[in-house]
């Protein structure tokens, strides 16, 4: 595999981030939607909103623009969906519980990131703020940062359009190596 | 059968209706530190009372709650060492898979050991739920991190051949070496809590004291893993030293007095339930299968057993909370009455951890109960049982 476009979100955008400050030997391009993994914020306040320490009946509301059409009849849900639910939650404990949602020291290897980069927020983002999403994007040279209107922090599911022609496009323009025959 | 004394040294004047959440993020601008000394003072006054008196002594700890003031434990306990003269100093307990750093609790517990001259009772508890969040672990993998902690605890109290290594998975030391020596050799007895039948079997294993609180009458299934456990390992029947029960004790000379006290008390139970609903079900504590479901209820207090449990300690009316063996309450009669039938439900208790002073109960109205206690419940408790009422 060579002239990958990474694209990350949210949680998958921080794995895709340290991946990218550690080699480019693979990557050609790389997409940060709504990533998490740094921290930017004073020491006194988490960065991202704690969904620890959030209530069950806000999760949706924090998560999308429009919560109403993502609030699903959990009662109806099937066992295995739900224990997919319960065992994704126990793993963003074992991975983000403290520190919460970011490692110390990805900040400062940021700078490191030498391929293109373009961040995708949602516009009404109520888990990582946008202002989160602009320092994120300041911390990595040369990288652009479009917001996705109508769209919480999940715009790939809110909006799958206007992140695909986004993703389309950024990849599309990215200059071919020599001898590259495709 | 012994009674421990004990109070979860509350800061009652610090909550009100309107507080969602007694625990985690209340803030302390609540609390009236000049009150709380008074609070200290009489709790720790109490329990030198019950030292005289010959009951012992318990101590707990929580975070970041008026409705348990007392987040180091060490702290009374350290105290009383110094200040009681024979009762056994029990702790139930140190959270040991939240703290950071099991080698200091084993230094804690070597000093307390020592300046009590050997009456540690050592109480080791995973934590209700409502302490992770306060927790810089999280729940995932907790009861994993327990037993790691335990046995280097243990490990750090009986070497006293000089520094070892700790490479564990969970804690890492070099030149573990703690001092002072512990006084109870090889080391201070063991309690912990459990409730599921795996936890109790590995409690039983060990021969550890098992902690119950708050079960009412169904403590005997949780005492029945623990002898199940004896006898799958072909041991003898555990004594009733084995077993411990906390519940909790309204007594006065008359009825009336007795059922005024148990409304304070109660009313104290009713408020400390209030927990803000993310806090009680962090990520990790409870299984897949419960974790799911409690996704499903999206938050609602649900009717399982555990919280079904929890709805009817904090809000149940006085009269029952009597039938459920979670109360005690009346004259001293009426007390060791119901302390003996309790006894005889389960099956032989040696450990009664008895919550004699609750919320807003005066220092006045708790010396009066651990008088009457000491006096007039325990030495009946101590005789040796009519063989006929066990046959009955």
């Amino acid at each position: 595999m060579r002239d990958l476009v990474v694209v990350g979100a949210s949680f998958g955008g921080w794995i895709a981030a340290e991946i990218a400050t550690k080699t480019r030997e693979r990557l050609s391009r790389l997409v940060l939607i709504g990533a998490v993994g740094a921290k930017f914020g004073a020491r006194e306040k988490s960065d991202i909103v704690d969904i620890f320490a959030t209530p069950r009946s806000r999760w949706e509301e924090l998560s999308f623009r429009d919560p109403a059409v993502w609030l699903r009849d959990y009662e109806s849900l099937p066992e295995e969906e739900l224990t997919a639910m319960a065992r994704n939650r126990e793993a963003t404990a074992l991975f983000a519980w403290n520190p919460y949602m970011y490692n110390p020291k990805l900040r400062g290897r940021l700078h490191r990131i030498r391929i293109p980069t373009l961040f995708l927020w949602g516009a009404n983002d109520g888990f990582a703020p946008i202002a989160y999403g602009k320092d994120y994007c300041a911390a990595i040279p040369g990288a652009k940062f479009e917001e996705i209107a109508d769209s919480g922090h999940f715009p790939h599911m809110e909006q799958p359009e206007a992140v695909a022609r986004h993703v389309i496009g950024f990849a599309g323009d990215r200059p071919r190596r020599r001898g590259d025959t495709r | 059968m012994r009674i421990y004394h004990f109070s979860e040294q509350p800061c009652p004047d610090a909550w009100a209706p309107e507080h969602k959440s007694l625990r985690v993020i209340l803030p302390s601008r609540n609390c009236d530190p000049r009150v709380m000394a008074e609070n200290y003072h009489h709790r720790l006054d109490e329990w030198m009372l019950a030292d005289e008196l010959g009951l012992d002594i318990m101590i707990n700890e929580h975070h970041a709650t008026a409705t348990c003031c007392c987040p180091v434990a060490a702290v009374p306990l350290a105290i009383l060492a110094r200040q009681t003269k024979r009762a056994r100093l029990l702790t139930l307990g140190y959270p040991i898979a939240n703290r950071l750093d099991p080698v200091r609790v084993a230094e804690e517990f070597a000093m307390i050991d020592v300046i009590s001259r050997g009456r540690l009772e050592m109480g080791l508890v995973r934590g209700v739920p409502y302490e992770v969040p306060l927790s810089v672990r999280s729940a995932v993998g907790q009861m994993d991190r327990f037993w790691e902690a335990h046995d280097l605890i243990i490990k750090a109290m009986t070497s006293i051949d000089g520094a070892f290594d700790w490479q564990g998975e969970h804690f890492q030391y070099r030149n573990v070496n703690v001092w002072p020596r512990v006084y109870q050799q090889p080391h201070p007895p063991v309690w912990i809590t459990g409730r599921s039948p795996h936890n109790i079997r590995e409690i039983a294993e060990r021969g550890y004291v098992l902690g119950t609180f708050l079960s009412g009458f169904q403590t005997k299934d949780l005492f029945d893993h623990y002898r199940k456990a004896c006898a799958d390992l072909g041991r003898p029947a555990p004594a009733p030293d084995r077993f411990s029960y906390l519940g909790i004790v309204a007594i006065a000379e008359d009825r009336k007095e007795a059922l005024r006290r148990a409304e304070v008390m109660v009313g104290y139970l009713r408020s400390s339930g209030r927990v803000a609903e993310p806090f009680g079900t962090p990520p990790g504590y409870f299984s897949v299968k419960d974790a799911a479901r409690m996704i499903k209820a999206r938050g609602k207090r649900t009717t399982t057993t555990r919280e079904g449990k929890a709805v009817d300690t904090h809000h149940g009316a006085i009269e029952d909370l009597v039938k459920a063996g979670i109360m005690s309450v009346g004259t001293p009669d009426d007390v060791h009455q119901q302390l003996a039938e309790f006894v005889d439900n389960v099956g032989g208790l040696g450990n009664f951890l008895m919550m004699g002073h609750a919320g807003h109960m005066t220092h006045e109205e708790a010396v009066d109960q651990i008088t009457l206690v000491a006096k007039e419940v325990l030495p009946r408790l101590q005789k040796p049982r009519a063989a006929s009422k066990q046959a009955a």
